[in-house]
């Protein structure tokens, strides 16, 4: 299968391990993310596919031939991979037509101008061709950074970081671009970012990688999110509310209800944490597990309202639980909350 | 490592030589009892003297020059470094010139009073202690002035208007906020102007002021002692350590200080009429003093003292100077180039750690560098010596010692730091992911080298070489003790003629030092120009 194969991979720093057993598939046409706080290893493996730096144990292949390790080792110049970097590193001393044209210096000079200014189009940047690149903005940078990259038509296309150099609002229309781009190219895509969103937004699966270098799920971004392993892979995307429960018969007891807890004996400690959307606010005891609290403060935030609560309202230590939900909700306008959980809509882990 | 550990040679020789002075040579005991306290003395007065007035000039024009705006700001603000092309001892033959005795200063206050002797009135003696600091601090200024405006602009604005909202005026703002977050900067600007003063050896020779770099001659040349000259130029070498160590540990903290990158228009604090002229007067003064004035007076006297064949003669040691700058300049930046790839290539601290120490030589004075490259070199000759004598019964006399050789290892021993530190600059604008990019997108390493390396390093190489250029044209001290017999260059001569009060024939070549020094000046200037407060590069 055409792509990139990674497999077994190690690597250290002296005494300090960054990679831990990393495998990993991309097949071509599609893109995968490798999500991770930083430091951990995330870049090092994008510059081990490159051949920037040295394999240490494993072996990587890329369609099919593999181009480190078993005793080979592919010169970055040959192994037909695009890099954008982090900090762009466009040529300084080059325009941007320049900087696209360095990576076709094999191509004739009719078929590289041309793709110069196919990839220029794709990107939206046909205008800035003569422009130098301290001249241009950060997101017009990189853009031309990534229609360097994909220029020589390469068969694996690998992202580092690539939209942390941006402001929000730019961030999210150079997303859209780039997708499209790499997704017209078809190319075999390995993207590495520590946002979360950027992950879900961008890939057809996301590989979560662990401070320590170890991979610990694996899966499309529904699954990362809808079923996260373990609680480190579930706080990735924002705080949740957390309970502290002891097991019995299978299920755990909430102040919201009974949660099943399927593989825990009884009497295991364990940790349920709800996400803050996960909770449903109403006016009444309408059934099922709802029950009555006490609300302190609302914050609008826009398109939806963050809601702070206690169970308890005589007691001023009770711990504090968060809601967000759609729209605008006035303390005001609910002298009586209620509020209501579906029991698979929280996780359960092991308390450790 | 082994360039390191060559240019580190001269210095550890001193030490050695010091430490172990051969029977009868052994001067120490003497040298404490007679002239070291007066060594120690004189030059401690010369650093404090130095080092207080240029702090007070520097720091005062930078200040006026980037806070305020008066009559020709723009101008001041390159033009005050106009000093920094004229060697202390050029400025010296010239003052001491005009403000002799004979000279047209006191004839003209003669003539207009009517005094008939000296015995009638009283002038300052600018040949003395007193003379040595006004001329080194006129022409060393500038350090101070570059760095504490380098200090000043980084400054966040922020904090100064804070300053103003919490009840300060600008002037309490400037002693108690300003001033404070400069201090890194000031410091290191004069720890700079001190390592030159203890370096010059022209000035203090003209004038009879009794340093360390003077006694050393002194003891060498005249007392024909080599331990004793070393052990002094290892107290010496105490106070360049404490010199070095401040230096550093300003640094240090003054990147510690750097926090803010936010960079403003700064606010301008407008100053009209006699204030405006005040602060022009201000910041015309060292201007004036320090490179107006004596060009004026070179080029009156290069014209007066015109011939021909003197003009023959200068063009010739001229040759000399630029043959011999040219290659230490090329030398400098080849060995800046392989240090500086090998600490790109390899990393490592200790390697880091090891260039450092090869630039060392710019803070040692070039007395000391003379005569631990003597030391270094006299050895290695008659090893060689020895050995072809016994092998092939050929003497190959002294190869190195006293020839273009040992001047060219004693100048890149001592600018190895000024090209390294350029070197270093401009490869550090060249990423390692401009590397990984230029590998990725297919080209070998030597292409890298060629497509991406040279046109980025083409700037800075050049820049090196140009400043190690033009401090060799300007070196005397190492020169006149390592040049080849009979070999002269500018600032030999200038210094030879000068000393016998011929100005007017030093004074073309004097002119011609004073023009090349220019261009360092010039590359400033426009650094400068390119960098106004509110552009974004404020260093």
């Amino acid at each position: 299968m055409d792509g990139l194969h990674i497999h077994g991979v190690n690597h250290s720093y002296g005494d300090t391990k960054v990679l831990r057993g990393v495998s990993l598939t991309v097949p071509a046409g599609e893109l995968v993310c490798l999500l991770g706080p930083s430091g951990c290893g995330k870049t090092t493996l994008l510059r081990l596919a490159a051949g920037l730096e040295g394999l240490q144990t494993g072996n990587i292949a890329i369609d099919e031939k593999v181009v480190a390790g078993d005793g080979v080792r592919v010169l970055p110049e040959h192994r037909r991979v695009g890099y954008m970097f982090q900090d762009y590193a466009l040529f300084p001393h080059l325009n941007v037509t320049d900087n696209i044209m360095f990576g076709l210096f094999r191509w004739s000079k009719k078929e590289a101008r041309a793709r110069v200014a196919e990839v220029l189009r794709q990107v939206g940047m046909e205008q800035h061709a003569e422009k130098f690149p301290h001249t241009l903005s950060g997101g017009q940078q990189q853009r031309v950074a990534l229609a360097r990259a994909i220029a020589p038509e390469p068969r694996l296309v690998l992202l580092d970081e690539p939209f942390s150099g941006l402001d929000t609002s730019m961030r999210v229309r150079i997303r859209e671009q780039t997708l499209s781009v790499l997704k017209q190219a078809g190319v075999a895509t390995l993207m590495v970012t520590h946002d979360p969103q950027e992950a879900m937004y961008m890939a057809d699966r996301i590989k979560v990688m662990g401070a320590n270098g170890q991979v610990l799920q694996s899966g499309r971004p529904p699954e990362i999110y809808y079923s996260p392993v373990d609680e480190y892979v579930a706080r990735l995307f924002g705080p949740v509310n957390e309970i502290s429960g002891v097991v019995r018969g299978k299920a755990v007891e909430t102040p919201f209800g009974i949660i099943p807890a399927p593989g825990f004996s009884d009497n295991a400690a364990v940790k349920v944490l709800i996400r803050p959307e996960k909770f449903q606010l109403g006016k009444t005891g309408d059934g099922g597990a709802n029950r009555q609290v006490d609300v302190l403060h609302s914050h609008l935030l826009g398109d939806s309202t963050l809601v702070e609560f206690r169970l308890d309202p005589a007691e001023d230590e009770a711990p504090v639980f968060t809601v967000q939900i759609p729209g605008n909700f006035d303390v005001a306008d609910h002298p009586e909350v209620w509020i209501k959980l579906a029991p698979e809509d929280a996780f359960v882990f092991a308390d450790s | 490592m082994a360039i390191t550990g060559v240019a580190m040679l001269p210095i550890l020789a001193v030490v050695v030589l010091a430490l172990t002075p051969s029977e009868g040579d052994d001067i120490w005991a003497h040298l404490v009892s007679t002239v070291l306290p007066d060594y120690i003395a004189t030059t401690l007065q010369l650093m404090v003297g130095v080092g207080f007035g240029t702090a007070i000039i520097g720091v005062a024009t930078a200040w006026l020059v980037t806070m305020c705006r008066f009559p020709g700001r723009r101008i001041f603000e390159w033009a005050m470094l106009l000093p920094m092309a004229m060697p202390a001892y050029v400025i010296a033959y010239v003052y001491t010139d005009i403000l002799e005795y004979a000279g047209p200063v006191q004839g003209m206050l003669r003539d207009l009073f009517g005094w008939q002797t000296g015995r009638d009135y009283w002038f300052p003696e600018i040949r003395s202690l007193g003379g040595a600091i006004t001329m080194m601090t006129l022409v060393l200024y500038p350090y101070v002035y570059l760095l504490s405006r380098a200090a000043f602009l980084g400054q966040s604005i922020g904090v100064l208007e804070a300053s103003r909202v919490l009840g300060r005026g600008p002037w309490r703002g400037f002693f108690t906020v300003a001033l404070p977050l400069a201090r890194p900067g000031i410091v290191i600007g004069v720890s700079l102007v001190l390592m030159e003063t203890l370096n010059d050896y022209g000035t203090v020779d003209f004038f009879a002021v009794n340093t360390f770099s003077l006694g050393i001659f002194d003891v060498w040349m005249n007392m024909n002692n080599v331990s004793g000259a070393a052990q002094l130029a290892t107290v010496l070498l105490l106070f360049v350590a404490a010199l070095v160590m401040s230096e550093r540990y300003a640094r240090r903290k003054q990147r510690y200080h750097n926090t803010s990158t936010k960079f403003q228009e700064l606010p301008g604090l407008r100053l009209r009429g006699k204030r405006g002229v005040l602060a022009m007067l201000v910041c015309a003064l060292p201007v004036l003093l320090g490179f107006v004035l004596p060009t004026a007076v070179l080029l009156d006297y290069a014209v007066r003292y015109y011939e021909p064949e003197l003009a023959l003669e200068i063009s010739g040691y001229a040759w000399n100077s630029i043959r011999l700058s040219l290659l230490a300049g090329g030398i400098a930046v080849l060995v800046a180039i392989v240090v500086a790839y090998s600490v790109r290539i390899r990393g490592g601290q200790a390697l880091k750690a090891f260039s450092r120490l090869a630039s060392l030589g710019y803070a040692i004075p070039g007395a000391v560098l003379a005569v631990g490259v003597m030391n270094v070199l006299g050895p290695l000759d008659n090893g060689i010596d020895a050995f072809s004598r016994e092998t092939f019964g050929i003497s190959t006399g002294l190869l190195f010692s006293g020839t273009i050789a040992a001047v060219t290892f004693g100048y890149l021993v001592r600018f190895l730091a000024l090209s390294l530190g350029t070197v270093e600059a401009g490869l550090g604008k060249i990423t390692p992911n401009m590397d990984g990019a230029a590998r990725s997108l297919g080209h070998g390493a030597f292409s890298t080298m060629r497509r991406v390396h040279m046109p980025l390093m083409r700037t800075s190489v050049l820049t090196a070489v140009m400043l190690v250029f033009v401090d060799c044209m300007k070196e005397l001290p190492m020169t006149t003790i390592l040049r080849p017999f009979n070999f002269q260059t500018l600032a030999t001569f200038v210094h030879q003629y000068a000393s016998d009060e011929q100005l007017g024939e030093a004074a073309l070549a004097a002119l011609s030092i004073v023009g090349v020094g220019i261009l360092p000046v010039v590359l400033l200037s426009y650094a400068i120009a390119r960098s106004r407060p509110g552009q974004g590069t404020g260093k």
